[in-house]
């Protein structure tokens, strides 16, 4: 029986010739069998994933070195590029669409010989906090069948949380990483923007859009980031900076005293669940006792966040998905038409679905004659200010601490009317997308109504070294 | 900011979306839930702000000037949802010149009515 724990010990059993490949891939594939009613995938490669294996297995045996993700079984958000595997967003609009090339992440992933095993469902083109905007239905939280398990990247944080892949690939453009994972108990990592390339990431905002990773385990999540960043001629936004070594470095640091913020705004804020905000003041109490210097930052844009973060990723995914106009790719029309505006018009408004077209035509609004100034230009001079205001933080302390969440995983159906109720659930989350830095949440607690729920750190752009160390150690604290 | 039936039509008609009668006051309800929502950034001063347009420190990361390969013909066209071995098919959406004051209309307004999906 199969039995996975992290990468380094699968490695080590590999090596010892306890386990095979082979049998890595038979557990998942079994249980992806027995969770198929979670909706947790889009699609599963099982031939070709046990085909993978095998060779994997031959080569080792041979005596060839290891990859260092060597047989690691990796599920991807359906909507980072696989070549000739479908690749849908999870909308209509993109129904069939096979993808030509692959991502860069998926390049990394593949050449470090990892598997791939299969591609999550998501909400449509990552927009979405709950998973149910998909073109394939809703996805269950595998502790609570009756709730969400957060989005966009739904199906990837479910696939680590019932145990049927060992890490696998999301998206973050505005906690779409974090939640889920705050929501399903696991690790959910935000890179800093331009650590990981984008190339080949279905974009939604692309000044927001990064990829990030769930795990269950810290040391597995520095493994997979130190594969998939760096430099990438594909993608001009990323950075010039090779990855770190930080699966390397994880050990180091772990008595390391360190500066930590947090604000009263958002601990005493009125949308945060009483429980969530007492479990962060324990926490908060502990590293003192633990001898950190930990200190309230004032913290007055709180409240802004959330709006200056749907003006400009709306007029980012307006512009954005403007090219799915159902010519060169994609769903098109049965109607009869004669005229092209209405062709583009049947396409899209066939292919796409609600809350696509909600944020399209906000986007639209505040992109267009007359509101340009008063909205998507004031939205930048706000982010401005809070880039400002996150790097004074930074001077003086090494990292903020915040809930991921208001509340722990909602019922299905809960805010799926009310788009504002459903928006200012990002609220802890969309500050790192708007600023830029890297942000993870791990997962710390459990709620009286049963669900996990996680505590936020984030750190300065391309700190993800010391995030991660910091990381171990706060996972450690709440062991003890 | 008030969100009238205007305003929704010209932004369907400029991201080239549809609503239908059934779905419009929704969407208007939407908007006009979303755009106050957004709003709230108008209680912060911003007088003298720069607008953040550029969200690395990456400047013009440029590579040589070298021809590279790039996708097939073949898998460019794998995707559409009609081609031929050459192009990308669409309905005929061309029409007709608009006869000028006093000109006769010629045979080729004929291609107006025709519906080319073959």
């Amino acid at each position: 029986m199969f039995e996975f724990f992290s990468i380094g010990q699968f490695h080590a059993q590999l090596r010892d010739g306890i386990v095979t490949c082979r049998q890595a891939v038979e557990h998942f594939l079994r249980q992806i069998d027995s969770t198929k009613h979670l909706n947790a995938f889009v699609e599963v490669y099982a031939d070709e994933a046990l085909r993978k294996a095998d060779q994997l297995d031959m080569k080792r045996n041979a005596g060839k070195p290891m990859g260092s993700l060597h047989g690691v079984v990796i599920a991807l958000k359906d909507i980072i590029a696989y070549k000739e595997h479908r690749l849908t967003a999870s909308s209509k609009i993109l129904n069939g669409f096979t993808s030509i090339y692959s991502a860069t992440a998926t390049e990394k992933l593949l050449r470090e010989e990892a598997i791939i095993i299969g591609s999550c469902n998501c909400d449509e083109f990552a927009m979405g906090s709950t998973n149910e905007n998909s073109a394939y239905g809703k996805v269950l939280n595998a502790l609570d069948e009756t709730r969400i398990p957060g989005g966009s990247s739904g199906g990837s944080a479910v696939a680590v949380q019932a145990g049927l892949c060992m890490v696998s690939l999301g998206s973050d453009t505005g906690g779409s990483v974090r939640q889920p994972a705050d929501f399903c108990g696991i690790i959910g990592l935000k890179p800093t923007y331009g650590r990981v390339s984008r190339h080949g990431l279905i974009a939604y905002a692309s000044s927001f859009d990064q990829i990030g990773i769930f795990a269950n385990r810290i040391d597995d999540v520095a493994k997979v980031l130190q594969v998939i960043s760096g430099p990438d001629a594909y993608d001009a936004t990323v950075s010039q900076s090779e990855a770190a070594n930080y699966a390397g470095k994880l050990s180091e640091n772990q008595n390391k005293k360190y500066h930590f913020a947090y604000f009263n705004e958002a601990l005493d804020h009125p949308s945060l669940d009483k429980e969530i905000a007492r479990s962060i003041k324990n926490t908060i109490e502990k590293l003192k006792e633990n001898d950190h210097a930990v200190e309230a930052v004032q913290f007055d844009y709180l409240d802004y966040i959330v709006p200056a973060y749907y003006v400009l990723t709306t007029a980012e995914a307006s512009s954005n998905l403007s090219r799915y106009d159902g010519v060169r790719y994609g769903y098109r029309t049965k109607q009869t038409v004669s005229d092209l505006t209405e062709f583009y018009k049947f396409n899209r408004s066939e292919g796409f679905g609600k809350e696509v077209k909600r944020r399209i035509m906000l986007g639209t609004f505040v992109l267009s004659t007359g509101y340009y100034d008063a909205y998507f230009t004031k939205a930048q001079q706000v982010r401005q200010l809070l880039v400002k205001k996150t790097k004074e933080i930074f001077k003086n302390y090494d990292f903020i601490l915040m809930p991921t969440s208001p509340s722990p995983a909602f019922k299905i159906g809960e805010k799926m009317n009310d788009p504002i109720a459903m928006y200012l659930a990002d609220i802890f989350t969309v500050m790192a997308n708007l600023v830029g830095c890297p942000a993870i949440s791990l997962p710390l607690f459990k709620h009286s109504a049963g669900m996990p729920f996680g505590l936020q750190a984030m750190t300065s752009e391309f700190n993800e070294v010391s995030l991660l160390q910091v990381s171990k150690q706060l996972m450690e604290l709440s062991v003890h | 900011m008030e969100v009238n039936d205007a305003l929704v039509d010209k932004l369907a008609q400029l991201a080239r979306l549809k609503f239908e009668a059934s779905e419009k006051e929704e969407i208007k309800n939407d908007l006009q839930k979303m755009i106050a929502f957004v709003e709230k950034l108008n209680e912060l001063d911003t007088t003298g702000v720069e607008p953040l347009l550029h969200m690395t420190d990456e400047v013009n990361v440029l590579r040589e000037d070298e021809v590279m390969g790039s996708i097939t013909r073949e898998s460019a066209l794998k995707n559409a949802p009609l081609h031929d071995e050459k192009f990308f098919k669409v309905p005929k959406v061309i029409k007709p010149p608009v006869p000028l004051k006093g000109e006769l209309k010629s045979e080729s307004s004929s291609v107006n009515s025709e519906q080319n999906l073959k």
